[in-house]
């Protein structure tokens, strides 16, 4: 080719392509990267066996009425444990937000305080938010046993330091202004919060809690994996049991469970703007 | 506040009164003091983690294997994606664009979790049922975005070569690809991030990586061992985080 017509740019690009794939290639080792395992004739007959029984979908009355269990069991696991994580949240916020704090505004005696109960509030906060749900899930499975309780605990912990978080967030980045005046003219913090701030950062805060909410259905679905109760601890038995029909029906319920609660914090969150 | 405002706080208090009431749930046994004995004994026996050389070592390559498993994962899935993202931005006309949208569709919806226990099933226990995971559900996240970054992408380009007779390939390759490759990579790097804190947990469902770990030593009641796991994932994301966020900030200026 002439050398004209050459791609200038065609040199690096390709090292730059051969350097990532050099990079990568350790990976395919570390995951034991094996297509031909999926294919073994062997295996592909089992598992060709096992989808073919995904259809037609599993809708004895029976089965139905134990999915229409799991999903509200679910349900409640998600709003329970949402309330919970409020309860764990909310007084944490408040303890974290700076525009609560009287020290801040003038020569505080109280400024190193503060200081000393914000640091491990932030801290706790961290750890309870930054460990994953389902490793809390799987950790309170074995403190009170199978079932809901333990969902319900994780989402709490979870949700909370998150909570907590984004509600300090939004606390400190809403108008100041009113909660100052308060607090200068002598307010206590928790009468300033409620007459100079819930009103300015309620909507936020609703519209927050209640997307959260939304995620805490998705979270309470897969922590049913590890025994936490709801759907997914239902179709962790029937996958167990390999039957395939059960696991399409469960499949389609948490879809349509995920688009509900889609729909749900939509409305409540119109309802609050 | 509205009547209406009311109304849904009442209402929102009764589902959680009802949650907890359909639950059964008496969360006020778990203060009595019985309970938190054993709670504290439970909490208690994580203590100290194990931090000896030998499991140390098994650590680190749990570690590796996580992020191996999250790199792989969203490499597979980047390719798998593009694949399926020409056809979902109509190229190849209607009926294909249809299909290959409900294909995307179906894997995006199916969380990680599922995906991986799935695989368990088909590719046996380890880290490649949790590579494959990550690699469908990651398909059908990045195929629809990049579908939709394609077909808003400015035509006139890939066009004009086109009209000067390049092949469509390579009018496509010179005249739309360099539109969308910085879309593709960026959030291809932001899916891999939020994949390496996905594979660090898939392994609870058999699908290796320090999950894997977790679960082993919680089953085996090796409480100091699985609070070594746990301290590692916590290492690993608040390095992930910190790296992202860094990494954001620089590219950015």
């Amino acid at each position: 080719m002439n050398h004209a017509f050459r791609d200038p740019a065609a040199l690096p690009r390709l090292s730059l392509t051969v350097l990532i794939l050099a990079l990568l290639l350790p990976g395919f080792s570390l995951t034991e990267f094996d297509l031909a395992a999926l294919f073994d004739p062997r295996s592909r007959e089992t598992m060709g066996k096992f989808i073919g029984t995904f259809f037609p979908l599993a809708t004895s009355a029976e089965f139905l009425q134990l999915v229409l269990k799991s999903t509200l069991e679910t349900l409640a696991i998600a709003t329970a444990g949402m309330a919970l994580a409020m309860l764990i949240g909310a007084p944490f916020a408040l303890i974290v937000t700076r525009s609560l704090s009287i020290s801040r505004i003038g020569p505080g005696a109280g400024y190193a305080l503060g200081r000393a109960a914000r640091l491990p509030a932030r801290f706790a906060l961290i750890l309870f938010r930054s460990i994953p749900e389902i490793v809390w899930a799987l950790l309170f499975v074995r403190a009170v046993g199978l079932g809901p309780a333990a969902g319900v605990l994780a989402i709490g912990v979870t949700y909370g330091g998150m909570l907590g978080k984004v509600y300090a967030e939004i606390l400190d980045s809403g108008d100041a202004r009113p909660v100052t005046a308060l607090l200068e003219a002598g307010g206590g913090r928790l009468p300033a919060f409620v007459y100079g701030m819930w009103p300015v950062a309620l909507p936020e805060l609703t519209s927050y809690s209640v997307y959260r909410w939304e995620c805490a259905v998705r979270a309470s679905v897969i922590m049913g994996f590890v025994g936490a109760g709801g759907l997914g601890q239902q179709m962790e038995l029937s996958m167990r049991m390999l039957n395939g029909g059960e696991i399409s029906t469960i499949l389609l319920v948490f879809l349509l469970l995920v688009v509900l609660a889609d729909a749900i914090s939509a409305f409540l969150r119109k309802l609050t703007a | 506040m509205k009547p209406v405002h009311w109304l849904v706080v009442a209402a929102l208090a009764g589902a959680i009164w009802a949650s907890f009431a359909f639950l059964s749930l008496d969360l006020g046994l778990l203060l009595t003091a019985d309970a938190q004995a054993l709670m504290w004994k439970y909490v208690a026996s994580f203590f100290p983690p194990d931090l000896s050389a030998e499991y140390l070592a098994r650590i680190g390559h749990g570690t590796l294997e996580t992020i191996a498993i999250s790199a792989i994962g969203t490499a597979l899935a980047a390719v798998l994606g593009v694949l399926l993202a020409l056809p979902a931005s109509g190229r190849f006309g209607a009926v294909a664009r249809a299909a290959s949208r409900l294909i995307l569709n179906f894997l995006r919806s199916i969380p990680e979790l599922v995906w991986a226990a799935l695989m368990v099933m088909a590719a046996g226990l380890g880290p490649f049922a949790g590579t494959l995971a990550l690699a469908w559900h990651t398909a059908g996240v990045i195929g629809r975005l990049f579908a939709e970054t394609l077909e808003n992408t400015p035509p006139e380009p890939a066009l004009a070569l086109r009209l000067g007779g390049s092949r469509p390939a390579l009018a496509f390759l010179y005249g739309t690809m360099p539109n969308v490759l910085p879309q593709l990579i960026a959030y291809s790097l932001y899916r891999w991030e939020i994949n390496i804190r996905m594979a660090a947990i898939l392994g609870v469902v058999g699908a290796g990586g320090l999950g894997q770990m977790l679960y082993f030593s919680l089953s085996l009641f090796q409480q100091p061992q699985a609070m070594t796991v746990i301290l590692a994932m916590l290492i690993l994301v608040v390095i992930v985080d910190g790296a992202s966020a860094w990494l954001r900030q620089h590219l950015a200026n």
